[in-house]
């Protein structure tokens, strides 16, 4: 017989995930090489003294402000809406940030934090390119030194965004090691920081990886709920329903999740990469397929074989093509407070024209992969509900690797 | 006395350092992974540190994750480390023989049972290099249960205060990574070593070994007056990777590549401090 779940910690305990020490209940933590473990210390203090500086939280809302672009628009997707014929569907515009994905608010915090701490070489991974170029872009403002990480697969497909970051100073290193994507990069990534770790500050793009990484990214990208909680606010009078957003690492969706835990009315839903199917080597939707690992610094869901090597992982979006996901997603799943659900790249490929022809708003293939599940969800939901989809990225990321999907030339 | 501590009280008793040597187990196949473990014995090597083949070792190298890569490429399995120990084991009853490995591999199945399965092959001892002390708790408590040592690094990094931390962890041995970074051969023997391995002598009994990038007899022979052992990897990964054309002469390879490193531990070779 199941087990019944334990029940949910109450609400102030909850939101002092993880502990000190990095764990969000079973997952999390610090798993990494000894010559890390000095830098990742530092790094915790040096955070926890600047997330308590008012000094430095308004200079990040500064930045956040007039570099990026904050507060971002909430936007009613009113044809959307229409073709769904069912709840409300609002989209919160991340893809309008500079750089075009939310990864800029963490990318902006992390640099502040670097030249706080005197570390005067950032180095990123990227999977999209996304991450690689939001750090390329603070790295240009504030005259750091930058390099980015790139599996060879990812450069290709996302070959626009690695011109990006080479035209904003950043020196892109391909990544030739195991299946030459997201994860791979992150090795080297660390490979790196091992090698540097004194002068070098190492801005981690999602919200994975050791303490206090997962914190930290989610701290940085909290901004993202908090303004979509006012203005649904002030537009409707009201919370939203349901909340969903896609889940790679899972930044941008512990983001918009983080100001609605307590929210009990409102049911949060993360979207994985489901790929050509839920088979082996064929997806990277950790929760369907993947059991409890140690990866890359944290304790947490990965896809893996029985022996306990690493998965290959496919998914049309670089951004959501990794074999491990955030531990503070896998803590709220076994509480019942998030759930999960995923989008296959042939669905993307759908809505990413559906939406594009209905809005007038060219997503990014991460991003599709909530709008797939948000619009059956919103078939699914009475009009009076409201469906609230975190717009994490733009697609124009993309638009060459869509074209050769869907056989069109570009000249 | 256990295995390994056995090896360190000869070493000592004939005025030498330990000579530990590392190679990937299964690289490029099984037999001759067994046959190039077999001559790094036969030549003097006193311990041996087994990597066990990992998808993403991110402390490696390139030298090292080519190795891995080969290793699990040519059908390596978790299944397959332990038969290569086992067989070790039966031909050479007295040898320490250590895991070098990444948590995941240990953790997945449950850690009880790996450890277990560790020490029915024949493992004397786990060096897990993603696995700090404060994580290492169900680890410790598994090793204890079985009789196998834990094996801890201490990095150039680590300062003063985590010292008596890993000290408490450690049941084998201390291993000093005299460079940051990732391992690979380098040209030079950290020069602050010798005052690092004093310092982390001041909080433990137990053996300190110094490693990473060795790959010279006169580098051997400069950790081998200062430490209780000298770890070589990389440079004995090369030895594989450069005759992979002629697997049958890697066991011959690997023997002169050995002894001319292994001649560098022996203390009465060098001149008094
Ligand atoms: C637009 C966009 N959304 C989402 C993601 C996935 O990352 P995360 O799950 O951390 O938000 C990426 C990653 O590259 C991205 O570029």
């Amino acid at each position: 017989m199941a087990v019944a779940p334990a029940p949910a910690p109450p609400a102030s305990a909850r939101l002092s995930l993880p502990d000190s020490a990095g764990h969000f209940g079973v997952y999390g933590g610090v798993y990494v090489p000894e010559t890390l473990m000095t830098a990742l210390s530092d790094l915790t203090a040096a955070y926890e003294i600047a997330r308590n500086d008012p000094a430095f939280q308004s200079e990040l809302r500064h930045h956040l402000k007039e570099f990026a672009g904050r507060p971002t628009e909430l936007y009613f997707a009113e044809r959307l809406t229409a073709h769904c014929g069912g709840a409300k569907i609002y989209l919160k515009r991340e893809d309008l940030l500079h750089t075009g994905a939310h990864k800029i608010n963490n990318a902006l915090g992390q640099a502040l934090l670097a030249k706080r701490m005197g570390k005067k070489r950032i180095i990123a991974e990227t999977g999209a390119g996304q991450h690689g170029v939001a750090t390329a872009a603070v790295c240009a403002k504030f005259g750091l030194e930058c390099v980015v990480y790139m599996g060879a697969v990812d450069m290709e497909r996302q070959a626009l965004n690695v011109f990006r970051m080479r035209l904003m100073g950043a020196e892109v290193r391909g990544v030739e090691a195991g299946q030459k994507t997201l994860k791979d990069a992150v090795n080297e990534a660390m490979r790196d920081w091992v090698t540097n770790v004194r002068g070098t500050h190492y801005i981690l793009g999602s919200a994975l990886g050791a303490h206090p990484y997962p914190m930290m990214v989610r701290d940085f990208h909290r901004v993202i709920g908090q303004e979509a909680k006012e203005q649904l606010r002030q537009r409707e009078g009201r919370l939203p329903d349901e909340i969903i957003a896609c889940v790679g690492g899972g930044s941008n969706a512990i983001g918009i999740f983080y100001d609605f835990l307590d929210e009990a009315s409102v049911r949060l839903i993360g979207v994985e990469a489901g790929g050509r199917g839920i088979k082996r080597g064929e997806h990277a939707a950790r929760f369907e397929g993947g059991k409890l690992g140690v990866l890359q610094g944290s304790k947490t869901y990965i896809l893996q074989n029985p022996d306990g090597q690493i998965e290959l992982t496919h998914s049309v979006s670089a951004g959501l093509d990794y074999a491990a996901i955030g531990p503070e997603h896998a803590y709220y799943r076994d509480q019942g407070r998030i759930g999960y659900a995923y989008a296959c790249d042939d669905e993307v490929m759908e809505s990413f024209q559906l939406v594009s022809r209905l809005e007038g708003i060219i997503p990014a293939l991460e991003t599709t992969h909530a709008l797939v599940h948000g619009l059956k969800r919103a078939k699914e939901m009475r009009k009076d509900e409201i469906l609230l989809i975190n717009l994490s990225g733009r697609g124009d990321k993309d638009v060459n690797q869509v074209a050769k999907m869907l056989g069109v030339t570009l000249r | 006395m256990d295995r390994i501590a056995q090896a360190f009280a000869r070493a000592r008793a004939n005025n030498r350092a330990v000579f530990v040597a590392y190679l990937c187990a299964g690289d490029p196949d099984q037999e001759t992974s067994l046959a190039a473990c077999r001559a790094l014995i036969e030549s003097g090597v006193d311990l041996l540190e087994l990597g066990v083949p990992f998808s993403d070792p991110l402390a490696d190298g390139l030298t090292n994750q080519l190795a891995a890569q080969r290793a699990l490429d040519g059908g390596m399995t978790a299944a397959g480390v332990f038969a290569l120990v086992h067989r070790l084991r039966t031909e050479f009853p007295e040898l320490p023989i250590v895991f070098y490995t990444y948590y995941n591999l240990v953790f997945s199945n449950g850690v009880g049972a790996y450890v277990r399965a560790a020490r029915e092959a024949g493992v004397d001892g786990m060096l897990t290099l993603d696995l700090p002390p404060e994580e290492g708790a169900e680890l410790s408590a598994a090793c204890a249960q079985e009789g196998i040592k834990t094996v801890l690094i201490v990095a150039p990094t680590t300062p003063e205060s985590r010292l008596p931390i890993i000290a408490r962890a450690a049941t084998g041995f201390i291993y000093y990574v005299s460079r940051e970074g990732v391992t690979g051969v380098r040209d030079s023997v950290a020069t602050d070593m010798p005052a690092a391995v004093a310092r982390i002598k001041a909080h433990t009994t137990l053996p300190v070994v110094v490693g990473f990038g060795i790959s010279k007899r006169e580098h051997v022979a400069e950790v081998a007056a200062c430490a209780d052992g000298v770890v070589v990897g990389s440079a004995l990964v090369n030895t594989i990777r450069d005759h992979l054309a002629d697997r049958a002469g890697i066991p011959a390879a690997m023997a002169a590549r050995a002894r001319d490193l292994v001649a560098g531990v022996s203390r009465s070779a060098v001149p008094g401090p």
